[in-house]
């Protein structure tokens, strides 16, 4: 007999048991990987080869193959970092904070989500490395290393400092986090593959896995060590983009230089982390068939997380247009009257429907619980994202203080390229994932299932 | 051993005195060494470690690139590495002349700065005088004599050229130079042509025949007269650009800025009115400028004359009933008759303190110039016939008859003297199928030019910086040039070559001084030769004026030259054309490329012109309005514009083109110098030759052509700027300015003070500040630039790319807008948008009021870009200066965006020793780099870079007030760009030195934490509001305009 709470619908639906649980996803690490996988892999590494093409050329020749100038030293290449960051977001935020909040509903789609921070921050770094003039040198330099030059330190104040430690702690702690969720499922997998005669598979996946036994003592320091990295990576989920933002708000130029900037970051930050995942799993859902452990359910909640952040960015835009009228500063209402009606008047509508008024199809249950809107919507956000980063960085710089400086930014094809390039090791990272790591938690499913949905 | 005495131990083991040590003590070598030839090795083996020993080494060899550094084996007395040495020298180039200082650094003339001691060129450098060090280095230049093409050694060459000038005597000869106002050249030259009777002529690629002309028919003398712009009240030029495109216009910059700096005790300034067609320096620096088109200049003057005649007719010319000049009044509607009278009555008011000027090449137009200025009584005061100019002395005329002599083939000897008129002489360049006939053509050139590439004989001279000369610019006013190196290629000083070729046996270099042995008995000085010829060499220059010279010459009665001016600016006047679908095109001299003698040099080319902020390129300058009509697309952003199909007499030329606010409605404006196609490989095909539109069927040079059709054919064309953005948007705290009638009543007027409200009231911005504030214990440098003196004209900038090795970038990146200069003149024109309308403050007036802003790192106390660098690469010095680390660096160029004011420049790519920046020729090859400051780092790939406020300069000031034991004096320490001011705009010091100059420039009060309080009221920082508290002070800049 299938019992349903009465209170909440099934988390899983399809009357999976423990056992298809185990089946349906190990059997994507498991088996040949299909036709579509190939192609898919097959665009990614051509991106990702195009791509590199661009970064060896910027490495080779200079950043001078960019479209930078002399007014705006930053364009591409740090919107691209935010807008990568930002999609990093949503990994931590539905492992760690729902975790605590005791949200279920999160265990079907964590996994993939922290794979996709994992991958989309390795994306985000590449983009502060590659920037630099010097990255041969700057790699070492930015980090306070004990060293012979009188012992000289870095320069605690430049909030690229900050970004470099944010950076780098919230790498780590979600690496960990993630790879402590993966240890009892390559155990599930290591388990399957012995008994199925797979040697080597065996072999990886138990180095994989950790020697993990299964045992109730261990289960339980499973438990505890999630417990405590979700405390730990809660915080981070606040300050690696309020960190990013600080960038951008400890400056003295119009239109960068607002104290709204860590909320309304963050925001945003959860906003496109949140329209990526929903891209990504629609997707993975549809192409592994896992339609019964990523419902439509999971698909409406992040909607109306949607909802609430896109809000809170659109709020956030009118109060900048608000602050830069309100404060009378000329310099800080002409950066803002430049950004809606200047040369990039463009952006920033596309910014505005973008993200503004897109997410806001999702108050109808009709729009926010059909998937190809919401796929389409998802995509429309992360676009949207972008050109926040875009008129953030290059409306505010083009036309700063003095009008002798002002310049117009046009990306070339190398800019293009290092934007691609992040593309193809994403989606080459993401795939490579899919096939031999389990989409979703297990582990952690098979615990839901038991409560709301067990087959007697 | 006894007790007590120290037991010395070579090892534990002898300590110890372990029995297998005691054994093998004897052994002193362990028996495991190889020593005894009992090894192993064969003889293969000693064959494969020689066979690998010689490979690494040849290998190793082929590496290492082997670089000559020889030092001296006697170090010479008066040269010491790391230290420079100056030498006073003459520059000269073209008609060109500078009295000049160079600095030597281990025996290269890497810089050169104004001789202080000169009264013609006062200490003054122009952009084209400080790039001039760059062509001594240019590898185009030729490393020996040429004959028929092929290299050849000098004594071949004279043996040619002297059996050619012998062999023909029949047919003429002649010699064609720019102006020559080098008396012991004249005196060789003479030498030459009564040995070989030949004739030399001059010409100047500006032609001042007109004014040369009416001053011979005047005054009796065939040259241009000083002018003193200091003494004059009121200025009124009819196009003429004595502060941009004139002959010594560094001297009239000095002296027109002495009248416009104004302080609360002095509240006087000059006034300049310019009527001009194209916006020229002079018309951007004016009060009230007037575009006009250059053709009706005969009528403003002939009104003008009237109407002074009738107001001050009891004054001057009482005793010759001044007449009035009658012309078709149908024409007086043509002309600004209002701005006009108030002239007049400027005019009137300040008899004898005014000086009206033109560049008018008309005889007659300019003889009615020098009788309103007699008229005015400016003769002996504003202008000086006495102490007359010898750099421009050519003769349009002349030409007419070696026109005639060439076209009948009755010339056997040419010799061109260091100019290439074949390029830029109105007559020769459409004559160079004609030279065919002549039998002898010698060139000077250095190079193969348009002109040495047509002559059998090419005689490389040396360049002035290698050479020995006298100069006499001004009469009586000496200079002397003196090699400061070695010369660098097989060149001989032409002067040289015609004292051989005239069979003298004596060397220029005694030439001149046998010359000045005898000026010496005339000058009365009793002291030894050497004595007396060393000082005029230390100094550079000399002065020596006859007693007979001192009094003014009477002019004769002006009545007499009025009836023949009067047919003629009526024959003027008639021609006048009022055609509205043609142009008139006004040609002119740009500060950058110049008349296109150094076109070669990327600094000037890269230089961006101080009004159209334009580079590497010439461009056809259209008003506006006719923009419009011509339907001219620009874009400021990818820096697009429409290609213009000029017709002229029926041959049409492509010419880019660009919308020039101020342009006056009906006239193009096109520079001269650009074009070339044997400059070499920097300045070739760069931009449009405007030489080949002059028409040489008039007698003289005439710069403007009317009757030009213009059509847009459509093309688009991308024109490299570096500024693009044209007005102030009206930020008051970038650019402050007044007029003089408010500072007159208070100095404070047009002070723009930022308040920020508080709780406690508004503040000043000092006042709420987050920062702790500084201080400078020792020396606090501060600059300030008043931009009432800087007239924009960009010399600072071209001295402080040759003093800090800026590169150049080239056009592809200056498009990208990448051009590294750390020091820029901003440029902004006056809109006549309301201060609300910001989109409307976009577009300039359409006659707009100029302002220039010197702008490079304002060395912030509180500097944005040092607390945002990750690494510490930009820090604060212990003096106020913001110091870059170069080697810190690791490019993330945060500190260039949070810049305010844009002065931080990135290294895109290497620029050095890269042949895709072969544009930078002072970087890419070994000959370019003797030109490198050696004190200054050449920057790598991915650094940022900005001023340092001549951080070298500092350290070298300290260090010598250090060597001679005493504390820093002002002016020890002298920023390049001050240095090569002509107007004193840029004043740099230590405001902790009470007596410097800059703190009386500042009129400082009190320093409180680095924080200056100024008495000056007009002084102000820009951005004040950010508080970034810089410590480069602007003065404000002050109109004397007159409201019409």
């Amino acid at each position: 007999m299938h019992v349903e709470s009465k209170l909440r619908k099934p988390l899983i639906t399809g009357g999976k048991t423990l056992k298809d649980v185990s089946e349906d996803i190990c059997k994507r690490v498991e088996g040949k990987p299909s036709l579509m996988w190939y192609a898919a892999m097959i665009i990614s590494n051509i991106t990702l080869v195009v791509g590199a093409y661009a970064v060896y050329r910027t490495l080779w020749d200079g950043i001078g193959m960019w479209g930078l100038n002399k007014t705006v030293m930053w364009a591409w290449d740090i919107t691209n970092f935010v807008w990568w960051v930002g999609i990093g977001h949503a990994g931590t935020l539905i492992s760690a904070i729902l975790l605590l909040f005791r949200q279920r509903w999160r265990m079907a789609i964590n996994r993939s989500a922290e794979a996709m921070t994992i991958f989309a921050v390795i994306c985000a770094a590449m983009f502060p490395l590659l920037h630099m003039g010097r990255l041969w040198i700057g790699l070492i330099w930015v980090l306070p290393l004990p060293n012979t030059y009188g012992s000289l330190w870095v320069n605690f104040a430049s909030p690229l400092l900050w970004d470099v430690f944010a950076i780098t702690t919230y790498f780590s702690v979600s690496l960990v986090f993630w790879y402590i969720g993966l240890i009892p499922d390559f155990a599930t997998i290591r388990d399957r593959a012995k008994r199925a005669g797979r040697k080597i598979s065996a072999f990886i996946y138990g180095v994989l896995s950790f020697g993990w036994d299964g045992a109730a003592k261990t289960w339980s320091r499973y438990e505890t060590v999630s417990l405590v990295l979700a405390g730990l990576a809660t915080p981070l989920v606040l300050s690696v983009h309020t960190i990013v933002s600080m960038d951008f708000a400890t400056s003295v130029i119009p239109g960068w230089h607002t104290t709204i900037f860590p909320p309304y970051f963050v925001a945003g930050a959860i906003f496109s982390g949140f329209a990526m995942v929903l891209t990504l799993l629609i997707i993975t859902r549809r192409v592994y068939n896992l339609e019964d452990y990523i419902t439509i359910k999971h698909l409406e909640l992040m909607n109306i997380v949607i909802i609430v952040t896109g809000s809170i960015v659109g709020i956030a835009y009118l109060t900048e247009l608000f602050m830069a009228w309100y404060s009378g500063v000329e310099y800080e209402q002409y950066a803002f009257y430049n950004r809606v009606t200047g040369p990039y008047w463009w952006a920033y509508w596309s910014m505005m429907t973008c993200n503004v008024i897109s997410p806001q199809l999702f108050w109808f249950k009709k729009i926010r619980t059909n998937i190809a809107a919401t796929f389409i919507i998802s995509i429309i956000v992360n676009i949207g994202m972008w050109f926040e980063r875009f008129v953030i960085i290059v409306t505010s710089l083009h036309r700063d203080f003095l009008p002798s400086s002002w310049a117009m930014f046009y990306p070339t094809i190398y800019d293009v390229g290092m934007y691609l390039f992040t593309f193809g090791l994403f989606f080459t990272a993401f795939l490579a994932f899919s096939k031999y790591f389990p989409v979703i938690n297990m582990a952690e499913v098979k615990s839901i299932l038991k409560h709301t949905g067990e087959k007697k | 051993m006894s007790k007590g005495n120290k037991t010395y131990w070579k090892g534990i083991e002898q300590l110890k005195n372990d029995p297998s040590f005691v054994k093998n003590a004897q052994n002193e070598f362990p028996e495991f060494l190889p020593i005894k030839g009992s090894s192993n090795n064969s003889r293969r083996d000693f064959l494969k470690m020689m066979g690998f020993g010689i490979a690494a080494v040849s290998t190793v060899a082929c590496e290492a690139p082997v670089k000559y550094a020889i030092p001296h084996v006697d170090k010479p007395v008066d040269l010491d590495p790391s230290l420079a040495n100056y030498y006073a020298s003459t520059y000269t180039m073209g008609s060109d002349y500078c009295s000049v200082v160079v600095k030597t650094r281990e025996g290269r003339p890497i810089k050169i700065d104004g001789n202080k001691f000169s009264k013609v060129s006062v200490g003054c450098t122009s952009s084209q005088v400080e790039s001039s060090v760059l062509s001594l280095y240019d590898k185009q230049r030729l490393v020996s004599p040429m004959l028929d093409n092929k290299e050849t050694t000098w004594s071949e060459l004279d043996k040619y050229v002297k059996r050619k000038l012998s062999s023909e005597t029949s047919r003429k000869k002649y010699i064609v130079s720019h102006s020559i106002n080098s008396p012991s050249t004249h005196d060789v030259i003479k030498l030459f042509c009564e040995k070989h009777n030949a004739v030399h002529i001059q010409y100047d690629n500006i032609s001042y025949n007109g004014m040369l002309d009416a001053n011979f028919e005047h005054y009796g003398k065939r040259k241009l007269p000083s002018y003193d712009f200091s003494k004059a009240d009121v200025v009124v030029s009819f196009g003429y650009d004595f502060l941009g495109g004139s002959f010594n216009h560094n001297l009239f910059n000095k002296q027109f800025t002495e009248r416009r700096v104004v302080h609360r005790d002095n509240r006087e300034m000059s006034r300049l009115y310019t009527f001009e067609p194209n916006l020229s320096l002079t018309g951007a620096n004016s009060d009230n400028r007037i575009p006009t088109k250059s053709s009706l200049y005969p009528i403003y003057l002939s009104e003008l004359w009237n109407i002074l005649s009738s107001k001050i007719g009891k004054n001057v010319f009482a005793k010759y009933k001044p007449p009035i000049i009658k012309y078709d009044s149908s024409k007086k509607s043509l002309i600004n008759l209002d701005i006009l009278e108030k002239v007049a009555d400027d005019l009137v008011e300040n008899i004898g303190r005014s000086l009206i000027v033109s560049d008018s090449n008309n005889k007659s137009v300019q003889l009615l110039v020098n009788l309103i200025n007699e008229q005015l009584g400016n003769y002996g005061k504003t202008i000086n016939v006495n102490n007359s100019y010898n750099i421009r002395n050519g003769d349009d005329k002349i030409f007419n008859q070696f026109e005639s002599d060439i076209l009948q083939g009755d010339i056997s000897t040419l010799i061109f003297l260091n100019c290439n008129p074949v390029y830029d002489n109105f007559k020769i360049s459409k004559l160079k199928d004609q030279l065919d006939s002549v039998s002898l053509k010698i060139s000077t050139s250095d190079r193969i030019d348009e002109t040495s590439i047509l002559c059998d004989v090419i005689a490389p001279d040396s360049h002035f910086l290698e050479s020995w000369n006298d100069h006499e610019p001004v009469e009586n006013s000496f200079s002397f040039a003196q090699p400061t190196i070695n010369r660098i290629f097989d060149t001989r000083q032409h002067q040289d070559n015609f004292l051989i070729w005239s069979d003298q046996k004596i060397s220029y270099f005694n030439f001149i001084k046998n010359n000045w042995r005898n000026k010496q008995k005339l000058s009365n000085s009793d002291e030894p030769f050497q004595i007396f010829w060393d000082k005029l060499l230390y100094d550079g220059v000399a002065e020596f004026i006859p007693e007979k010279n001192k009094n003014e010459n009477p002019l004769p009665n002006p009545n007499k030259f009025l009836k023949n001016i009067n047919t003629d600016i009526n024959s003027l006047i008639d021609s006048i054309e009022t055609s509205s679908n043609e142009f008139e095109l006004n040609i002119y001299q740009n500060l950058t490329v110049s008349d296109g003698i150094q076109a070669n040099n990327p600094w000037l080319q890269e230089m961006p012109d101080p009004i159209s902020k334009v580079c590497w390129d010439n461009y056809i300058s259209v008003n506006p309005k006719d923009a419009n009509k011509l339907n001219i697309q620009t874009d400021a952003g990818t820096m697009s514009t429409n290609i213009l199909t000029l017709t002229l007499d029926g041959s049409s030329h492509d010419i880019p083109a660009i919308i020039q606010p101020g342009q006056a409605e009906g006239t193009v404006g096109l520079a001269l110098g650009y074009g070339r196609i044997l400059a070499g490989p920097v300045g070739d095909n760069v931009g449009f030759d405007a030489y080949s539109l002059l028409s040489s069927k008039s007698s003289t040079q005439n710069l403007t052509i009317s009757k030009v059709k213009l059509s847009n054919s459509g093309k688009t064309y991308r024109i490299a700027q570096t500024q693009t953005h044209e007005t102030i948007m009206a930020r008051e705290s970038v650019i402050q300015e007044t007029t003089l009638e408010e500072y007159k009543k208070n100095p404070s007027a047009g002070k723009y003070q930022f308040k920020v409200a508080t709780s406690k009231g508004k503040k000043k911005p000092e006042e709420v500040t987050l920062w702790n504030g500084h201080e400078y214990k020792n020396h606090h440098w501060v600059m300030s630039i008043d931009l009432n003196a800087c007239t924009g004209c960009g010399s600072c900038v071209i001295a402080c790319q040759v003093e800090n090795n800026i590169p150049v970038v080239g056009k592809e990146e200056v498009l990208n807008r990448r051009e590294m200069a750390w020091l820029r003149i901003d440029r902004y024109y006056s809109s006549d948008a309301d201060v609300d309308d910001l989109q409307g403050l976009e577009i300039a007036a359409e006659n707009p009021e100029v302002t220039f802003q010197p702008m490079m790192c304002q060395h912030c106390n509180n500097a944005p870009c040092e607390t945002v660098c990750p690494v510490a690469a930009t820090t604060h010095s212990s003096e106020g200066l913001n110091q870059m680390t170069y080697n810190r660096c690791i490019g993330t160029r945060y500190c260039a965006n949070n810049c305010p004011y844009k002065v931080r420049r990135f290294n895109w790519f290497k620029y050095h020793d890269n042949a895709q920046f072969d544009k930078n020729i002072a970087m890419n090859n070994d000959l370019g780099k003797m030109v490198l400051n050696p004190d200054v780092t050449v920057r790598s790939r991915g650094v940022m870079e900005k001023c340092s406020f001549c951080v070298q300069k500092i350290q070298e000031g300290k260090l010598l007030a250090k060597s001679e034991k005493r504390r820093l004096r002002d002016g020890d320490v002298k920023m390049a760009c001050g240095t090569a001011c002509s107007t004193n705009a840029i004043t740099f010091g230590d405001v902790n030195d009470v007596n410097s100059k800059i703190r009386k420039k500042l009129q400082v009060e009190k320093i409180d934490k680095a924080t200056l309080k100024l008495k000056e009221e007009r002084a102000y920082a820009v951005l004040d509001e950010i508080r970034v508290s810089p410590n480069v002070w602007y003065l404000r800049k002050v109109r004397n305009k007159n409201n019409v």
